[in-house]
Order: structure tokens, then sequence, then C-alpha cells
């Protein structure tokens, strides 16, 4: 068995390097063809790695479950696939490609850290992709979406004041509700209604006065999840608004004042924060303070150390000892069983994730959606860096998943409904596309008949 | 590739030059200016007619629509570039954020996390032990300090050989780690041995055998020292000036490492004496007279002389609510500043320090590393710095000659010492020679390196010179008929005991050299009364062994 691992582990470089430069070739290739091809060759990497990943925890456990759970995320990988493939022949097949793979890696990591959330990580992610399935028809039918600022602004202000009550009553330990043993986050949606409030907000206009409306709210949505103490995602809401109003208003003053203002209130939430402090405190010097605030950076930090460039091997490492492994140490768990070389190729899967995202920011035409695609894209990439960044000490930890790939139910769920939508924007760009295409073509049938 | 381009042209004026290249309007524009003197004799023509069909024309056509609509392409980038800079630029960014994850992640391997597995902290290392055994530890001529015996049944045992002599350095592994068992613990269960064993060993299911981690204490030394401390509980620091290396590190009381797992519970009962501790290097003592030496330094950076200092000692010196005596009641007269050093004149220091003030001597002590984290292998203290804006006369007198709050560790004043000798630089001390693999192959060697420059040459030969005099007329004569030129500076430091009774620490704070070499000493006995007395005898018996007598 540990022959056996020792040498999966090198297979499962191999396999990630290959999915991850797919992506990257797929973006080079025109020909529909060869884009099928390649494709088809990430889908037998997502469903060899699982098989691989699972036969080695079973190996190890030798429970039946773990063979029924892997029956179940071939079966959710097949149906998640057919179901984008006929249902919406024009959506981007490598973005759904790109999101079971970082699933998949999620599955087989949590699982061998702990099987029953392993369970529930993959119910979470199949009832959340079953439910996101009709996600983008309602981007695609339902038009009225882009004005409906004021319903995301309170809908969104309204969840964060029951994190800030929830924060209150349980001493900032506890920042999400319960719901038939799943907890759930409520700023994980405020992820999406934020983007859609900004967006909506400054696609309308971008006088100063709408502008100065606009921060207003944005702060109080980044100044209750900072007095929430959740800092990470007050961070993700700042760096999000702040790009989205730069390509508004295509005016550098605005981020950069709002770099400025942010600096000063990161100085100030240092002082007047002591949640904020010892954050700061563990990343100076994890050692200094290791029997309190450093322990989890400390251990995130051996963890990776002991993997080195190839990694342990599953099952051969101790991601058992930092906590909190499957959420937001889920990076340093990779780090050590996995290594750092797939570690990387999985960061690069995740900038091609983003660069779809922003790809169809780019290319849709109605401003609202670019917007909105693009706040979504820059939550993602900025999660990314924040959780990535953390545990590998770069800045302070500011206790955030990695999306997908981390266990976290309502993370789940936000992030397949987020790329849902970047789905359904696929769809309307290639409305978009036809109707041009159907336009010139009558204008230049009619100016021939003119003739 | 090309219906995305012609999807993202929504600006109509774009749109329209479209419909003409299309309706070839622009083709026929730009042909005519191109198709030669036939085609401008028929523009006076009321009516246009197409141009007549030959092969030149049509290749001219072809040519100009293709021109055309390259031009038309590029300004359609150029719009929709201008259109999408703010996007691309976000895109960049955040691309970028994503490389630098990438670079940091290469950094942290190449570069940091040698030093992070290293932590004593990491308790990762030790699930290691299942492969291998853990490596030796010995002295810089390689003679055991501590192994590990493997019993016929497989069961492993960590002996060492010379049991209390070496037992704070060396540490232990049981109750949790200390010493070099803990800070060398990654090095100790990591095997270099030959790649062919360890696979010979991985299908036998053999243990490799851990790297030895050879020290650079010196067996002879160490024992002299040992020994030296006789029955007194305290500590003797040695180390080479020129490389930082610690060549003796003893401290008493000990306890016995080979027997640690069964006496553990009467000896942490038992709080009197804190045998655990290991007073070297976390061991905090009033510094006494042996803190002189920062008084002067202070002295010299304000005055850059010691020439015009003279003071005439009474035996003693009211200030505030206190008098000060010299110690044992001695009256030392007529005295300039090498002999209120020599003597070690509390007096005369006690004007020194008025004369020098609260703002300079803590300047001066800050620059010794008082209250700083100490560069070392092994767990070690910070010095305690007690004056303040508030602190007044008596407080600064006292602290002058090193009564007072303040506090050291014998290691602090071995690196001050140190810094002394070797001109002011002071070099990085360390513990480790280097690691070797079972056969001695070298894995790391530590390197020999300046770890800063405390004093510049002037003030250090300053206090050379002032030590010198405390050997050839001063409280350390005992150190003068040898071999070798020795410098130092006694301390007798007064202290309050458990019982209430005042007790006297006894201190040498010094260096001597010969034929190139150089050797720090420093010695602290507890309660061994007068530096000349006690500390002196012990220093004399380490150096005699160093060099020769």
């Amino acid at each position: 068995m540990n022959l056996l691992t020792q040498l999966s582990k090198y297979i499962f470089i191999f396999l990630m390097l290959l999915f991850a430069l797919r992506d990257y070739t797929y973006l080079g290739r025109h020909d529909e063809d060869k884009k099928l091809k390649v494709l088809k060759s990430q889908v037998r990497l997502i469903f060899i790695m699982e098989i691989l990943g699972y036969a080695i925890i079973f190996g190890n456990t030798l429970e039946v479950r773990v063979l029924l759970l892997l029956m179940g995320i071939l079966l959710y990988n097949a149906v998640t696939l057919l179901c984008y493939r006929s249902f919406y022949p024009k959506c981007s097949m490598l973005l759904v490609n790109n999101m079971l793979m970082l699933l998949g890696v999620g599955f087989i990591m949590i699982a061998r850290i702990n099987f029953d959330q392993a369970w529930k990580q993959f119910l979470i992610a199949a009832l959340g992709t079953a439910v996101a399935l009709v996600i983008p028809v309602i981007i695609r039918k339902l038009r009225i979406l882009p004005r409906l600022k004021w319903l995301y602004a309170v809908l969104g202000i309204v969840a964060l004041m029951g994190v800030l009550a929830l924060a209150a009553v349980s001493g900032g330990a506890r920042l999400s509700i319960s719901i038939g043993g799943i907890s759930f986050q409520l700023s994980e949606i405020v992820k999406i209604t934020m983007a859609f409030y900004v967006g909506s907000s400054l696609a309308q206009d971008t006088s100063l006065k709408n502008i100065i409306i606009t921060t207003v709210v944005a702060i109080i949505h980044v100044g209750i999840l900072v007095l929430s103490t959740d800092l990470g995602t007050a961070l993700v809401f700042f760096v999000m608004y702040i790009a989205v109003l730069f390509v508004a208003t295509r005016k550098p003053v605005y981020p950069l004042a709002g770099l400025g203002v942010g600096a000063l209130g990161a100085l100030l939430a240092y002082h007047l924060f002591a949640h904020v402090r010892k954050r700061v405190e563990a990343w100076r010097d994890p050692f200094q303070v290791y029997s309190t605030s450093g322990y989890q950076i400390a251990q995130g930090l051996f963890a990776i150390g002991a993997g080195g460039w190839f990694g342990t091997g599953l099952y051969l490492g101790k991601p058992n000892t930092i906590p909190v492994a499957t959420k937001d140490f889920m990076f340093a768990a990779l780090c050590e069983e996995f290594g750092i070389i797939f570690c990387i190729c999985l960061l690069m899967v995740c900038m091609s994730l983003y660069i779809l995202i922003l790809n169809i920011s780019i290319l849709i035409r109605d401003r609202f959606y670019k917007l909105v695609a693009l706040g979504l894209g820059t939550e993602y990439a900025f999660q990314v860096f924040l959780t990535v960044g953390g545990v590998t000490k770069l800045i302070p930890m500011t206790g955030i998943t990695l999306p997908l790939v981390s266990y976290g139910g309502s993370s789940v769920i936000s992030t397949i409904c987020m790329l849902a939508i970047i789905e359904g924007m696929y769809i309307l760009r290639e409305d978009e596309g036809e109707e041009v295409v159907e336009k010139k073509r009558t204008r230049l049938r009619s100016g021939r008949r003119d003739r | 590739m090309r219906r995305r381009e012609q999807d993202s042209d929504p600006e109509e004026e774009i749109g329209k030059d479209i419909r003409r290249i299309l309706n070839g309007e622009n083709v026929r524009e730009g042909a005519d200016e191109r198709a030669g003197q036939s085609a401008r004799a028929q523009n006076s023509r009321p009516q246009m007619t197409p141009p007549p069909e030959n092969a030149r024309d049509v290749r001219e056509r072809e040519k100009a629509r293709r021109r055309a609509e390259k031009e038309l392409a590029r300004r359609r980038n150029r719009e929709r570039r201008k259109r999408n800079g703010p996007y691309v630029f976000i895109t960049y960014a955040f691309v970028a954020l994503f490389i630098v994850l990438v670079i940091h992640l290469i950094y942290f391997q190449l570069h940091m996390k040698d030093d992070i597995l290293n932590s004593p902290y990491n308790k990762r290392q030790d699930s290691a032990a299942e492969y291998v055994t853990r490596g030796e530890i010995t002295t810089e001529d390689g003679i055991v300090l501590a192994k590990t015996d493997t019993s016929g049944d497989g069961t492993e045992s960590r002996t060492y050989p010379y049991g209390r002599e070496y037992c704070h350095v060396i540490g232990f592994t049981t109750h949790g780690k200390s010493g070099l068992e803990s800070k060398e613990n990654y090095l100790l269960l990591t095997a270099h041995n030959n790649v062919f064993d360890q696979i010979i060993n991985a299908f036998t299911g053999k243990k490799n055998p851990g790297d030895t981690v050879v020290t650079t204490l010196n067996a002879g030394l160490q024992d002299a020292a040992y020994h030296a401390m006789g029955n007194y509980q305290g500590a003797i620091v040695a180390l080479d000036p020129a490389t930082g290396e610690i060549k003796v590190m003893v401290s008493q009381p000990t306890f016995d490492p080979n027997t640690l797992a069964s006496d553990w519970d009467s000896m942490v009962a038992d709080s009197s004496n804190s045998q655990l501790l290991n007073r070297a290097t976390q061991g905090l003592y009033a510094p006494g007279s042996t803190f002189k030496m920062v008084t002067t330094l202070a002295y010299f950076d304000k005055y850059r002389t010691l020439d015009g200092f003279h003071y005439d000692c009474t035996g003693e010196f009211p200030v505030g609510n206190i008098t000060v005596h010299c110690y044992d009641g001695a009256v030392h007269g007529e005295l300039d500043f090498t002999g209120a050093f020599a003597h070690s004149c509390n007096t005369s220091f006690s004007q020194i320090g008025l004369d020098v003030g609260n703002a300079a001597l803590t300047k001066a002590a800050k620059k010794m590393l008082f209250g700083a984290k100490l560069p070392s292998d092994i767990t070690a203290s910070k010095s305690r710095w007690s004056l303040t804006d508030a602190s007044g006369d008596a407080d600064l007198v006292q602290t002058a000659f090193g009564q007072g709050q303040t506090l050291v560790t014998p290691y602090h004043m071995a690196l001050i010492v140190s810094s002394i000798a070797n001109n002011g630089v002071l070099m990085t001390p360390h513990l480790v020679k280097e690691v070797t693999n079972d056969a001695g192959s070298p894995v790391t060697e530590t390197a020999v390196e300046a770890n800063r420059k405390l004093l510049n040459t002037d003030e250090a030969s300053v206090l050379q010179n002032l030590m010198r005099a405390v050997v050839t007329d001063g409280t350390a004569r005992a150190l003068s008929d040898r071999s070798y030129e020795a410098h130092g500076k006694t301390g007798s430091a007064d202290y309050v005991k458990g019982d209430g009774s005042v007790g006297t620490h006894s201190w040498f704070a010094g260096y001597a050299n010969k034929d190139g070499r150089s050797l720090v000493v420093v010695v602290l006995a507890e309660d061994g009364g007068a530096g000349s007395t006690t500390a002196v005898p012990m220093a004399a018996s380490v150096f005699d062994t160093y060099f020769g007598g």
C-alpha cells in the first residue's frame, strides 16, 4: 500500500499538471473539434483523479462507504456534465470542468481527513448544482434583474445584520446559522447580492451623487462584517467594490482614493479591534504566540514544509494536526499530502477559472452583466489570494476558505451559484452575438434589395 | 475569433463602416484611387459604371479590400481595447496576484522551509521516528554526548554517556524537549545515509540512522569548567570570540538525563533549586560590577575620553535617601578612571553614573542588547533593563555600578565580552558546528559570520585596556602570572535570599589571548561572595586548560 501511495502522488501531480495545461491550451485553440478534444481529455482526467484518490482512501480504510461515495461522485460528475451539455449547449464547458476538478480535489482531501464531512460536502454540492441549473435560464429570461438594485442592497444588509446578531450572541465565535445540521454562512449569499447591487447601481449611473450613495451602501456591508469579526469577507467585498468602481467610472482616482481610505480603515481597525491585532501578531511571528493565536498558522506551515515539492502522499502526512484543516487551512493540508507542485497547478486552475469569468465580463455587451461578472470574478480571485496567502504566511490569516475545494456548505453552494450565473452570461452573450449577426444580415439584405 | 470580433462592435460608426465594406462602396473608392487613369477618365461620366473586368483590376480590388478590412479590424480592436481597458487591467492585476502566490510558494519551499521545520514546536517530525533512529550528538572532536541504543527486541532508549555534565545544553526528549535535543530535533530525525542502504532498509523494514549533530563544545574544557564549579550553583560560559563557537556551557545544579523519566515528578515537586533551568542562558542575575563595562561605554561615548576623570573615594556616596558603599567597606582614595575600573570602586562609578545621566546610560545598555532578543541556538532569556524616564538619581547610580533592578544572563555577559575581545564585532554565537550523516559526511555546516557590530574599534580598545588593568593591578590579579594575556572584570552582586538575608553572587567576565587564539569566559557562582575570591579561580582553571597554564 505504502509503495502504491508513493507512486500515486506522482500520478496526481501529473494529472493535475495535464489538466491545468489543457485549461490554457483550450484558450489558444480555435478549431471547435480541437476544443472538444481538450474538454474530453479534461473530463477523463477528472474521473481518473477521483478514482485513484478514492482507491487509495479505500485501501487505507477498507470501508465500503468509501466506494459508495466514489460512485456518487462519479455519477454526479457525469450528470452535471450531461445536464449542462444538453440543456445549455452554448455554455462554457471549460468552466464546468474546472468547477468539477476543484470540487473533486476537495472531495478527496476532505474524505481523507474527515469522511463524514465529505459526505455532506458531496450532498451539498449535488443539491447546489441541481438548484443552480435553473440560474442560467433566470439570467437569460429575467430582464428585470439589472433594475433591482435596492432589492439587492436590502437583502445584503439584512443578511449581514443577521451575521452581526449571531456574532454578538456568540461573542464573535459563530458566524453561521445551522439548518438541518448544515451550517450556513449568510455572508456567502451577500457575496452575490453585493456584486449585483454594485453592478446594477453603477451600470445605470456613474454620477458623483450615485457613486457616493453606492459607496455608503458598500461601506455599510464592509463595516458590518468587520464588526462581526469576519475580516476576510470584509476585505473581499472591499476589493471587489474598488475594482468595479474603477471599471465603471474609468477614473483611476476612485480606486486610488478607495485604497487610501482602505489603508486608513485597516490601520484604524488594527488599533480599535483586538481580533485584528491578534491576526497581525500571529502573522508576524506565529511562534511567538504559539500557544494562542499562532498555533494554527504554525501547524499549517509545518504541514506545507513537511510536504515539500512532491508531498508526503495521501495518508502519509499528518493534516489532522492542523486545526480546521478542511476549511481555512485546506490549502496547507493539500500542500502536505499532494505537494507544492500539485498545489501550484491547482492555483493555475483557479486562475483559469478567474480568467474565464473575466473573459465573459469583457465579451458581454450589457453593462450590468459586465460589472456583475467583474465583481464576482474579483471576489473569487481575491478570496483565493487571501486564503492561500494567509496559510503560507504571505499575509495575515483572515479566516476564509478556498472556494469549492474547502469544506463548507454555504461556500460551495454560493460558488456553484456564482459559476451558474457566469454560465448564464455565456449563454446571454451567445444570444447577443446571434442578435448582432441577425441584425447585420437583415440590414444587408434590405440594403441589397434597395439597390 | 473572427465571429467574436464581429459580435463585439457595438459602435454604430464602425457598424456603418462594415456595412459599407460589405456593400463594396469603400472598396470601390479605394480601388478608384489606385486603379489608374482609365478609372479616373471614367469618373467624368455622369453615371457610375462597374470598372472593366480585367485581371489586374480584380487583383487591385482584392488588395484594396483586404487593406481596408485590416484597417477596420485595427480600428475595431483599438475601440474595443479602449472600451475594455479597465477590465483588462483588473484581469492582469489579479493574475499578478496569482503569480505572487506561486512565487511565494516556491520561495517558501527554497528558503523558509528549513527554519520552520526546525522549530521545536514541530511535532510532525516525531512521526519520522518510525523510520529513523534518532541521531547522535557529539562534541567538536567526536565524543558522543547523546545516542540512541536499540535493544534486541527493538525498543529504543536515549542515553547520555556524560550525564549531568552536559545536561542543560544537550537537553532531554522526555517530557517535551529542551536544549539541542529540541533545537536539532528535525535533523536528528532526518536520515541522509546512503541511498542504496535506504532502499534496502525500506525493504527489510530496518530503520535508517538519523544525522549526527556535531556541537562546538570542547570536551576537555567543559570538563574543567564542570569540575571548577564544584558545589556552587551557577553557570560558566566560554566561547571563541573570533568565531562565535561556544566551547563551554555549564549550569549547576544539574539533573541526570538518563534517569529523568523516573526523577521527573519529584524534581518538579521540589521547586527549591530549579535544576531544569539552564542558568547560563536563562538565569537572570544582578550584573554587579561587571556592568561597569557598560557604564564605561556610556561615559566614553559622551566624553570621547576617559582622561579627565578623577575621584576621591571616601568609601561612601550619599544619593537620594541611600548611601552607596564600596564593596567590603573599602576606601580607595584618589583614583583616575582606570583605577576606579580596576579596583571596581562603587563610589567613583556612582559619580560617573551621575555624570553620564539616565539617557546616555540607557542608550549604551540598549546598544549592548539589554532588553533585546539575543542570537542563540537554544532558548535564551532577554536581559532586563529597568531604568525609565521616571527613575531618580538613586536608581541611576545603583544601576551604574550594577545593582538596582537590571538583570542579565551569564550568556548575555559572554556576548558583551566577546564583542569587546573581537574589536567590537559580535560573531554569531552557535552551538552546532555541523551536521553529518551516519558516515560522517557533512550535511550542513554552520557558517562563521558576524552577527552585528556592537562597538567601534575605539570603544572596544578602551574597554580592552581597562579590562587588562583589572588583571595587572586590580581585582583579578590572580590571572596576571599566566602564559596567556587575560582581561576581565569581576563583580560581586548583592541579592536578597529567600530567607531575607543578603547574599553575594560572584562574577567574572573576561577573555584571554595567546598565540592568536582567544577565549571568552564568563563565570557566575551564586552566593559565591566576592568575584575575585570565587569566580576568578574558576575562570583561571578554564583558561589554564585551554591555553595550557
